[in-house]
């Protein structure tokens, strides 16, 4: 009689199958990228509907903006057409996030689909300006001005687009920057209220949309409400483009329906979630989740608010055991900080002051009388910028502060990562980068 | 009536905490930190003096 092992042995690791997602945005894998007969034959040509119906399907169909805050993108349109004066619109594609390639993906695979948008959303809200902005130095440029070349031979478009190239700074591409940049300004945030839907571009009502959001107007427009409610999140519908990086599987951008988990997103770019020992999601404007926290948690606005962090851009990284969150957030600080716009106290004395202290603490020599004044730097400089770049940056170290304690009671103890030449997991551009004009 | 500070405007002068040290604190780079909660009307005097003697006409004050 053959013996049965008393304990039998662990079944072998195994990965849950990649889930496949609604791909409404990205085209199959391989296909060339869509000059105008391609993309009218894919998606037909642009829908000839007028203003309110464009507005009433964006509000049915539940769109909310894919350029990080995730504001209804219906009630946007609804403001800035009711607003005072003739109203402008501008398509951000700057994707100012280190960690995203979505916007950029989405411009090279489908110009058209994005060039749609900005005129439906130009038709909807009575505008007779419209602006395309890109970081300068992108890929995208190029397509992007043959696009609208081929669209005006074509007649396409009522009002002409405009493409501007904005200086590749991370707070350039916000909002109220974006509005004094198209102003003849420098591309820096400027104090609100008013906010650009009050009063934007040439002091006009101003429809501000991520090319993603532009590129679901298309869509929704063409299809209407009920097909773009059909798949993901009931609140907050559709598809979204994430860019995705795991342990051993370089950065990828993938289109999944709202409301997927932490954990398939990153099964679907080739990550063992056990081979992950902390999630950040939202990129340099999120938040550290624990690997227990993140698992199963919905990627969608309200579920991300819920855990204390940010979907953002939709930005998911997965980070390996073996490397110190802690290091890994400090060079990120360092470039945040190093990326402030310079023009608001708490801010551009705060970030420094919190940066070098968490770099101490990475990297040495670290003093605990250094603890008291972090904390309070912590709490004192949120809120207190003309933008939100001094709240993300403090979110994200906050957060990496709680979710990586071990490793912050080790550093505290007297353990040091090594600094220059280390190897590092997180993107961060050089810091050369901060350097350089703002117009 | 609210306080409020334009951050980009401010450039530390500190006079907005002399007038007002009820209600304008410095942080430790002499910039105020003020909160947003309705002004008590006993201070709306030295608010509004406080407001017209900033040197770059950053702190604000808003009617609710």
């Amino acid at each position: 009689m053959s013996t049965m092992p008393l304990i039998p042995p662990p079944p072998p690791p195994t990965r849950p199958p990649a889930r496949q997602w609604a791909q409404r945005l990205l085209l199959p894998a391989g296909a060339p990228a869509d000059n105008l007969a391609a993309h009218t034959a894919r998606h037909g040509g642009l829908p000839s509907s007028p203003a309110a119906t464009i507005i009433d399907q964006v509000d049915a169909g539940g769109l909310v903006g894919r350029g990080g805050a995730g504001f209804p993108t219906g009630r946007k349109m609804r403001t800035v057409a009711a607003g005072s004066g003739r109203a402008v619109v501008v398509g951000n594609g700057c994707e100012g996030e280190p960690g995203s390639g979505k916007d950029e993906l989405l411009l090279l695979q489908s110009p058209h689909l994005v060039l749609d948008g900005l005129a439906l959303a130009a038709r909807a809200v009575g505008a007779d300006q419209v602006h395309l902005v890109l970081h300068a130095g992108s890929p995208a440029a190029p397509v992007i001005a043959k696009a609208i070349a081929d669209r005006a031979r074509a007649r396409l478009d009522t009002v002409r687009i405009q493409q501007h190239a904005v200086p590749a700074r991370y707070v350039a591409s916000e909002e109220s920057a974006l509005v004094q940049f198209l102003n003849g300004g420098p591309a820096k945030p400027m104090f609100t209220p008013p906010r650009p839907y009050e009063r934007g571009v040439a002091r006009r009502p101003t429809l501000l949309n991520n090319v993603e959001t532009l590129a679901n107007i298309a869509l929704v427009a063409r299809h209407g409400p009920a097909w773009f409610r059909s798949v993901g999140d009931p609140d907050e519908p559709g598809t979204q483009l994430l860019t995705v990086t795991g342990p051993g599987a370089p950065r990828r951008v993938i289109e999944v329906e709202t409301g997927a988990s932490v954990e398939s997103v990153l099964a679907a770019t080739g990550t063992r979630y056990d081979d992950c020992q902390a999630v950040l999601v939202g990129g340099y404007f999120g938040t550290w989740l624990s690997a227990p926290a993140a698992h199963r948690l919905p990627l969608t606005h309200d579920s991300l608010r819920a855990a204390g962090g940010a979907l953002g851009a939709g930005i998911v990284i997965g980070l390996p055991h073996g490397v110190c969150g802690l290091a890994e957030t400090a060079r990120v600080a360092g470039y945040l900080a190093a990326h402030n716009a310079g023009q608001c106290g708490p801010c551009l004395n705060g970030l420094p002051s919190i940066a070098t202290a968490l770099q101490r603490l990475a990297y040495g020599p670290w003093d605990e009388r250094m603890t008291p004044p972090l904390a309070r730097w912590l709490t004192v400089v949120p809120g207190r910028g003309a933008c939100r770049h001094p709240d993300g940056a403090i979110r994200l170290i906050s957060s990496a502060l709680q979710v990586f304690a071990k490793d912050v009671d080790a550093h505290r103890a007297g353990f040091r990562c090594r600094g220059v030449g280390a190897s590092t997991f997180l993107p961060v551009p050089h810091p050369a980068t901060a350097t350089g004009p703002w117009r | 009536m609210r306080v409020r500070v334009n951050p980009i405007d401010c450039t530390a002068h500190g006079i907005c905490a002399e007038l007002l040290p009820e209600w304008i604190e410095l942080d430790e780079w002499g910039y105020p930190a003020v909160d947003g909660q309705p002004l008590p009307e006993q201070l709306v005097t030295h608010a509004r003096r406080a407001a017209a003697a900033c040197p770059t006409l950053a702190l604000r004050l808003q009617e609710d």
